[in-house]
This record gives C-alpha cells, sequence and structure tokens, in this order.
C-alpha cells in the first residue's frame, strides 16, 4: 500500500472540505446579513442621492441623520414604539403571573382534578390561534374594547406552551425542599415566591424574553383590533408608512423608521443571545 | 504484525490563552511483539488512552513516530489505518440492529477489497460466533446487556480482521463477575485470532491477569515495561510499587545506618550496598513473616480471616499509613489475644526507595534470594 | 402526600379564565359561526343552519387562488429551507473556528420584525421608475432582463415570498439541527472512522438516523408554519393581497373577518376550518410517514 499517497489524497480531502464549509456559512451570513446593511446604509441616504441612484450604490460617502428625522416627524413613530413598549411590557407581566401560578398549581399542589385539568391543557397547545381570531375578534368589537390596550393585551395574554415549560422545570425541584418549607410554617405563596421562582430563574428569564420577542413582533392581532392610529403597534405603523406613510417614494425615510424598530429587538439579542437560542432550542416556536 | 512507537508526544494546547499547554504523552518509546496482548496501566489521566487514540489515529501526535510492521503510519488516516477500536462505552449504533453494526466496518470497504453480500454474512456470522452471541444477531444495542454489548463491540472491531486490535477501558462498564468473566473471554478471543492487541485500563488486577505484557504510565510519562510478574516483583519506581498489587504495598520511613535497615529502632534488615542515609520502605504484605522474636515490633489492631489466606492489620509509627496490612497463610501459628505482633521480613519483599526522586535503591543481589 | 385541597384550582383559575375566555370559547364558538348561514354581524342574526358557508368558500375565486398559493408556498418552501438548515447546520457543526459567532448571525433573523425586515426585502426586488432595484442588478450580471419581483408577473411575486419565507424560518431549523448534531456523541464518529467510512456514508449511516427525531420535527412544525403564512406576504405586497394576487388561506379568513372586503365571521370560520383540516390530514399522513423513518432511541 502507498501510505504516503493516501496521506497526501486526505490532507487535499481535508482542506477542499473546509474551504467548502467556510464559503458556504460565510454566503449564508451574508444573505443573513446584507438585508441589515442594506437597511441600515439606505436610511443614511438622503432622499435625493437615493433617488438618483439608477443603479444602487454599495455604500455612501455623505451618510445623513434626516431619515431619522423626518421618520420621527412625519408619521407618529415615537407614539408607535411607546405603544408597543407598553402592550409588550403589560402583556409580558400579565401572562408571568398567570403562567407561574398555573404552573405552580401544576407542579407542586395536588387537587382533584389535576391530571384531568392538565390533560385538557395540553390539548389546548394543539389549537391554531387562526381559529380562535375570529370570535375573539367578535368578542372584543362587542365589548367596545377596540383600540383600547385592553383589546389589545387580554387575548394575548395565556400561552399554554410557556405554562408547560414552566411546569416541567418546577418540577424538577425536589420535594424536600417543599415539605421542609412546610415544617417551618412557609405558606404556599412564599414558597413559590421565595424558592421556586429564584431556582426556576433561568427559565422564567427565557419565557420572558421569548413573549417579549412575540410581542414586539405580533401583527396579525394589533392589525385587526386597531384601526386608530393612536393604538398602532410597531408592525402595524411600518405597514402604515408603508402604504401611505412618507408617500410611497421616501424609502430612505422607511428604512429609518425600519432600523428604529428593529433596534430594541436586536439590542436585546445581542446581550441574551445564548439565554435566547438556549430557549428557544428546548422547544420555541416562533409566534 | 509488529506495533512500534518511537518517541510519541501528544501535547494539548491550553483552553484558554493564559494556562500551560497539557502534556498528555511525553517521549514515549517502546515496541509490541506481533501476536501480543498489551495492557497500557496508569491512574486515570495518565495518557493511556491518548496513547491509543494516536495508534488508531484519531489523534494526531505532536511528535514522534508510529510504526505498523516497516511502514510509518504517523500521518495516516484513522480511515487507513485499519484499526479495530473498542470504546469504553462501545459506541454501538442505536439505531442499528446487532448484525448490521458487525455488519458496518465491511460495508465501507470500496474497489478491490470490496466483498459480495455472502461474504459479508459469512464474516459477520463466524465474529458473532467468535464472541458468541450469534443468536442476538436481530436485537438492538439497547435490547442487550452489558456484557453482551460489550462482546458486539469487540466482534464489530475483529470481523475487518484488524491488523492491530485497541480496547479502551473495555471492562470498567461491566460489573464485577462480569469483569472476570469477559476479560477471559478477551484471552481467549486473542490467543485464538493471534492479533496484536492493546488494552487500556486503571485496575491493575485486570492487566497484569491477561496481559503478556505490562506498560505503566504515569502523568504522560513511561514508567515500566515488562511481564506481569516481573514488573510486581521489581519496580522501577516507588510509583510502580505503589500502583501494583492489592492489598497495596505497606510504606514505612526507614533509615539505613552501616548497611542495617532501620525502621524505628528495630534493625530489620541488612542491606548490602546501600548507602548511610533516610529511605522510603515498602514491603508487600506477603513479604512479612510472623515470628516471637522477629526484629519489627507492631501493635496489632484485628485479623482478618479470609478463608485461604489470613490478613493481619497492624500498626507501627514509622508507617506512612495508620494501618499496614501483612497477608499470611491461615495455617500460621498466631496469638490473636496479644497487643503486639513481631515480623521477621522475607528480604526480596522489601523494596528500597529514595524519599525524594522514589527512585529505587537495589541492595545485595545475592542475599535477596537466600 | 400533600394534602388534597380545592386550593389548587384558585392558582389556576386566572389561567382558566383567559384560557377560557380567549381559547375554548372561540373554539366552540367558531363551529357554530361556520354552519351558521348568512350570518349578519350588525344585526347579530342568521337564517339557518347548513354546510354553505363552506360551500361558498370553496367556490370563491379568491379563497381557491388562495389554496393554491398556499400549496405552492408550502410545496416549495418546507423541503428547501429544511435542506438548507441542514446543510448549514452539518457545515457548522464540522468547524470549530468562529462557529459561535455563525450561530448568532444566523439566528439574527429570528427576533427582527417579520413586517419590517420584509420591507427590505421589497425594496431589494422592486422595479421602479428611478431603479430596477438591486436585484435586477444582479440579474442583470448574469443577462437576465428587469423583472418586477413585487408587481410584476405571477412566478416573481412567488419567488420572492418562497425566499423570504426561507430566510425568515431559516434561524430556528439552523438552530434546532445545531443542537441535534451537537447531541450526536463523538465516539460514534471515532468509531466510524477507525472502521474506514467515508464522510458521505457517515452523514447517511449515522448522523441522519441519529438526529432524524428532530428532522422529523421541523418538518411537521415546518409544514403546520407553512400553512398558516401571512404575514410574510403582507410584508412584501401590502395588505390587499387579493388584488397581488399573492393572498395566502390564512390571509383570506382575515380579509373576510376584517379588512376592504370584511365583516362575514361565518365565511372566515369556515375559511379557518377548512385550514384546520388541512393542517391535521398533512399532520397525521406526516405521523404515519415518521413511524417508518425516524428512529427514537
Amino acid at each position: 500500500m502507498d501510505y504516503e499517497k493516501l496521506e497526501r489524497r486526505a490532507r487535499l480531502r481535508d482542506r477542499t472540505r473546509k474551504t467548502l464549509v467556510y464559503a458556504l456559512l460565510v454566503f449564508w451570513a451574508v444573505l443573513v446579513l446584507f438585508p441589515f446593511y442594506w437597511m441600515l446604509l439606505t436610511s443614511v441616504k438622503s432622499y435625493g442621492s437615493y433617488n438618483s441612484e439608477f443603479i444602487p450604490r454599495l455604500y455612501t460617502l455623505t451618510p445623513t441623520l434626516e431619515n431619522y428625522l423626518s421618520a420621527f416627524q412625519a408619521v407618529p413613530l415615537g407614539r408607535y414604539l411607546v405603544n408597543t413598549v407598553v402592550f409588550t411590557l403589560a402583556t409580558t407581566a400579565l401572562m408571568l403571573v398567570v403562567t407561574v401560578l398555573a404552573a405552580f398549581a401544576f407542579a407542586r399542589l395536588n387537587f382533584p382534578g389535576k391530571d384531568l385539568a392538565f390533560t385538557a391543557f395540553l390539548s389546548l397547545m394543539m389549537i391554531p390561534a387562526e381559529l380562535v381570531v375570529i370570535t375573539n375578534f367578535v368578542t372584543i368589537t362587542d365589548l367596545n374594547l377596540r383600540n383600547t390596550f385592553a383589546g389589545l393585551i387580554l387575548p394575548s395574554v395565556t400561552s399554554v406552551f410557556y405554562i408547560y415549560l414552566l411546569k416541567e422545570n418546577f418540577a424538577q425541584i425536589p420535594d424536600e425542599l417543599y415539605y421542609a418549607a412546610k415544617v417551618d410554617g412557609t405558606s404556599d405563596l412564599k414558597y413559590l415566591w421565595k424558592v421556586m421562582i429564584p431556582i426556576c430563574q433561568p427559565t422564567i428569564v427565557t419565557v420572558t424574553i421569548l413573549k417579549v420577542i412575540e410581542c414586539w413582533n405580533s401583527f396579525v392581532w394589533p392589525r385587526l383590533i386597531t384601526d386608530d392610529a393612536n393604538y398602532f403597534l410597531v408592525s402595524n405603523g411600518i405597514q402604515e408608512i408603508r402604504e401611505n406613510g412618507f408617500g410611497r417614494e421616501n424609502v430612505p425615510a422607511m428604512m429609518a423608521a425600519v432600523v428604529a424598530i428593529s433596534i430594541p429587538l436586536v439590542v436585546l439579542f445581542l446581550i441574551f443571545h445564548k439565554k435566547i437560542m438556549a430557549g428557544v432550542a428546548r422547544g420555541g416556536t416562533k409566534g | 504484525m509488529k506495533v512500534e512507537l518511537q518517541h510519541l508526544t501528544k501535547i494539548f494546547p491550553s483552553r484558554d490563552k493564559k494556562g500551560k499547554d497539557v502534556v498528555a504523552v511525553s517521549d514515549f518509546t517502546f515496541s509490541i511483539p506481533d501476536g501480543e496482548l498489551i495492557g497500557l496501566l496508569g491512574p486515570s489521566g495518565c495518557g493511556k488512552s491518548t496513547t491509543l487514540y494516536m495508534l488508531s489515529g484519531l489523534e494526531k501526535p505532536t511528535g514522534g513516530k508510529i510504526f505498523f510492521g516497516d511502514d510509518d503510519v504517523t500521518d495516516l488516516p484513522a480511515e487507513n489505518r485499519g484499526v479495530g477500536l473498542v470504546f469504553q462505552n462501545y459506541a454501538l449504533y442505536p439505531h442499528l440492529t446487532v448484525e448490521q453494526n458487525i455488519r458496518f466496518p465491511l460495508e465501507n470497504r470500496k474497489g478491490v477489497g470490496k466483498l459480495t453480500k455472502a461474504q459479508i454474512a459469512e464474516k459477520v456470522l463466524e465474529a458473532a460466533k467468535l464472541v458468541q452471541i450469534d443468536g442476538l444477531l436481530h436485537r438492538k444495542p439497547s435490547e442487550l446487556s452489558g456484557g453482551q454489548q460489550q462482546r458486539v463491540a469487540i466482534a464489530r472491531a475483529l470481523v475487518k480482521m484488524p491488523k492491530v486490535l485497541l480496547l479502551d477501558e473495555p471492562l470498567s462498564n461491566l460489573d464485577a463477575r462480569l469483569r472476570l468473566q469477559t476479560r477471559e473471554e478477551i484471552r481467549r478471543i486473542q490467543k485464538k485470532t493471534g492479533i496484536t492487541t492493546v488494552f487500556v485500563t486503571h485496575d491493575q488486577e485486570e492487566a497484569m491477569s491477561i496481559s503478556d505484557r505490562i506498560v505503566v504510565m504515569c502523568a504522560g510519562v513511561l514508567q515500566q515495561i515488562g511481564k506481569p510478574q516481573e514488573v510486581y516483583d521489581d519496580p522501577v519506581n516507588l510509583f510502580v510499587a505503589k500502583f501494583l498489587g492489592t492489598p497495596p504495598i505497606n510504606m514505612f520511613r526507614g533509615r539505613v545506618e552501616g548497611e542495617q535497615l532501620f525502621i524505628g529502632g528495630d534493625a530489620v534488615l541488612r542491606v548490602p550496598g546501600v548507602r548511610d542515609g533516610v529511605v522510603s520502605v515498602g514491603i508487600r504484605p506477603e513479604g512479612f513473616i510472623p515470628e516471637e522474636d522477629g526484629p519489627l515490633l507492631c501493635k496489632l489492631h484485628n485479623v482478618e480471616v479470609m478463608g485461604r489466606d489470613v490478613s493481619i492489620v497492624a500498626e507501627n509509627d514509622a508507617a506512612e499509613a495508620p494501618l499496614i496490612r501483612a497477608i499470611i497463610q491461615s495455617d500460621t501459628r498466631l496469638n490473636r489475644q496479644a497487643d503486639t505482633v513481631r515480623f521477621r521480613l522475607k528480604p526480596h519483599k522489601v523494596l528500597l526507595f529514595e524519599p525524594e526522586t522514589g527512585a529505587r535503591l537495589r541492595f545485595g543481589e545475592e542475599e535477596r534470594h537466600g | 402526600m400533600d394534602n388534597r385541597s380545592w386550593k389548587g384550582w384558585l392558582y389556576l383559575l386566572p389561567a382558566l379564565c383567559f384560557l377560557g375566555a380567549f381559547l375554548v370559547y372561540p373554539l366552540m364558538d367558531v363551529f357554530i359561526y361556520s354552519v351558521e348561514e348568512g350570518y349578519n354581524s350588525a344585526s347579530q342574526t342568521y337564517f339557518g343552519v347548513g354546510l354553505y358557508n363552506f360551500s361558498y368558500v370553496l367556490h370563491d375565486t379568491y379563497f381557491l387562488q388562495a389554496l393554491k398559493n398556499t400549496f405552492i408556498l408550502v410545496i416549495i418552501t418546507v423541503p428547501l429551507s429544511t435542506g438548507i438548515a441542514l446543510l448549514i447546520s452539518a457545515a457548522l457543526a464540522s468547524v470549530r473556528k468562529l462557529r459561535e459567532l455563525f450561530q448568532t448571525v444566523f439566528f439574527l433573523p429570528y427576533v427582527t420584525n417579520t413586517l419590517a425586515v420584509g420591507l427590505v426585502f421589497m425594496i431589494l426586488f422592486k422595479k421602479t421608475p428611478y431603479s430596477d432595484g438591486l436585484m435586477n442588478l444582479l440579474l442583470g450580471l448574469f443577462g437576465a432582463g428587469p423583472v418586477d419581483f413585487i408587481d410584476g408577473p405571477y412566478w416573481a411575486k412567488m419567488f420572492v415570498l418562497c425566499f423570504y419565507t426561507v430566510w425568515v424560518v431559516m434561524p430556528f431549523k439552523i438552530l434546532i439541527l445545531t443542537s441535534a448534531l451537537a447531541s450526536v456523541s463523538q465516539t460514534y464518529y471515532n468509531a466510524a472512522r477507525v472502521d474506514g467510512t467515508g464522510r458521505l456514508r457517515m452523514f447517511t449511516k449515522i448522523t441522519l438516523p441519529m438526529i432524524s427525531p428532530s428532522i422529523f420535527y421541523l418538518v411537521i412544525t415546518g409544514f403546520i408554519g407553512a400553512f398558516k403564512a401571512y404575514s410574510d406576504a403582507v410584508a412584501l405586497f401590502g395588505t390587499d393581497l387579493n388584488a397581488a394576487g399573492m393572498n395566502t388561506i390564512v390571509g383570506y379568513v382575515y380579509d373576510m373577518l376584517y379588512g376592504n372586503s370584511g365583516g362575514y365571521p361565518s365565511y372566515a370560520s369556515a375559511a379557518a376550518i377548512v385550514l384546520f383540516v388541512i393542517v391535521l390530514t398533512i399532520t397525521c399522513i406526516n405521523l404515519l410517514v415518521s413511524r417508518k423513518h425516524v428512529h427514537y432511541v
């Protein structure tokens, strides 16, 4: 056997494979990052220079921030952002309270009908949002809650999946801890607050971040339930801007708006990317 | 196939930039005669698995060379090396049946070596029969016991008739009874096939019982190579002496004055040729003979009866461990109620070491067998 | 054991209220809506009970167009995105340098607003009187003529929609597959290498079977997700999807409910149920197929 030839061939194959692999990874990274680059780039091109480029240029030498000014002045972008922050915070906070209490009941307490109730909960996970949105729309309309925060928030609160995720985590805490606390005369609620929540903090943080992302990007429900621009969230705001905001042609201003609404989540992601990715890998789905 | 390692060295770069590089294997040179079973022995982390992985081609050596026969295979990738490797956790493919697992290496062959279906089936059956699992061919690994999985792993390594068979702690996941049985099985299979075999273990008893030769390693450095009995009787240093033998060797602080060895105040043995000074004294448990006027005085702690043998547990102020242990035959006369016991020492079971370096200090060869 | 008491229900109460009001009740209600014929949302009256709503929806050309669009989208994007994700994850798993950086970059689209980035895609693909757009510039390099991907021919619009959909779903798939690949023990690969297994055979005979549960999970969720496509289309083509001829089933449901042609909750319900039945059927088929090809260890 010619060992040297074998060794040479193996080395060559290894190098070729590595090159191809990195080429593929770089290609995909470019594909992912390019839209972000393009929106940043376009947002700092002036209206005049953007429209005079028949062949779009990949860079600009005269960046300007005027588009951001017009984005916040010509349309109520600030209002959209504030609305979204209020909506996101309120929904997430409510969701946390409801989810933690329910997960605690399922994981720790014993009550008649618990198994049946949990099975029923699990089966609710399979219901697609598209089926229930119709009646919810009618309900909220009938309650005269259109164009209110209540109407936006209430139907968005519950997530069966998060209850399930948290319950699984709660259930991993050894029973002995609970009995020890009981012997010391700790109430259930205090035990939940002082022991379970601190122990399961990573999961709670994950659930919170996922819900924040979901809220920040929600589009369908807000679109159904608001037609007053005072209550628009960023997604609807973007759609509004696109359809009759700056006039169809002011692309740089549109891009400035897009950058403005994307930044909060991208910053959140850059800070928490490990937690977010671990959380999603554990079974999160989009929306 | 004869296997030769020359100055084999493996250095792992440290994980973080500040830390030091880890030398897993350092300047390792030895040769394995064709058809022998070699036990690579040492505490965990001593580099024995790394050595095995370098033999298989899964790890690239930092320096040195590996020869199979006359061929330099140092840079040959694992795929082309033609070794059989049995992993510590067996690494059986969980989604394949026993038969598919054993067949897997044969199906990799291309070109000239390619086998027909009938040839493959025949070889699989042959290998399965060799390790006596031919009745389990259609089960999945998860449906087998640990010992059966072990046999499948060996069959998979043997089916391609490897030039060298490598076993990485193959018995560590088995219970005690099965371990005994399987190690004899491995010995039988190795004898029958005559394949040069390297066996990694941290269990000295295991290595001693089945190896033609053992290689003792410590912290990446080769300590001693030899037939099991030779290494046990004549260790080159303190580490080897301490590592081999159950119960372990008893260690004492001793002193040599005028070719006389003292333990505590007792002059226990004449040691011709050793210079005056402090020494570490190792005495094998079987090196004690209880005698009423023996030179070494110990406080008797208790006596454990183990059937064929009796184990005397005693205390001595000069001993490094709180208790020392001597093994004698059960028909030896012994006063068990006494507070003390006196021993005469068998000279060839007494080993002297340099206290700082642990190097062996030899004394009067002619007297050792007297 | 703990003392059994009804106190547990007290903790469940908030969740029960929300779920009951916004999930269970609407679920039952949607079936009632779907069989109420001639429902008038203003007076909340209807003529009778029957399957007319389904018949209307199934004969509505807009619905048929939406159905066709959705099916094309599903058939193209699910295999394509899963395949590419597998390729990229395998590439990621085989490198060590810069791996975490690549992983983070690849996940970025997951946290971005579908509508916002969709707008960027629209700009990139759109042809306006002022400019042909960047995509057409690229096409021009290959000698292909400018195409308006946003307001132009059907296949061009479908291409952009598929492209954007794949771009949007990829982070999730890459993440799931990368963690599945990481969970395959290195010893299996070592064992295979020692036995002289080639790269390709290693991938098909060891890697694929061992991560098959994750692939299967992605295929199922991919089908479900793609059937519910809507926001991506809105982002690219605007809210009036019927006019663009790019509506999806979910888009049809919302349009029936609200919007330019809205005010028909009965039709919307019927369409939603049709969608639900399709998704359920496809999922059942998936489950049946998977029995043969998925290895649970």
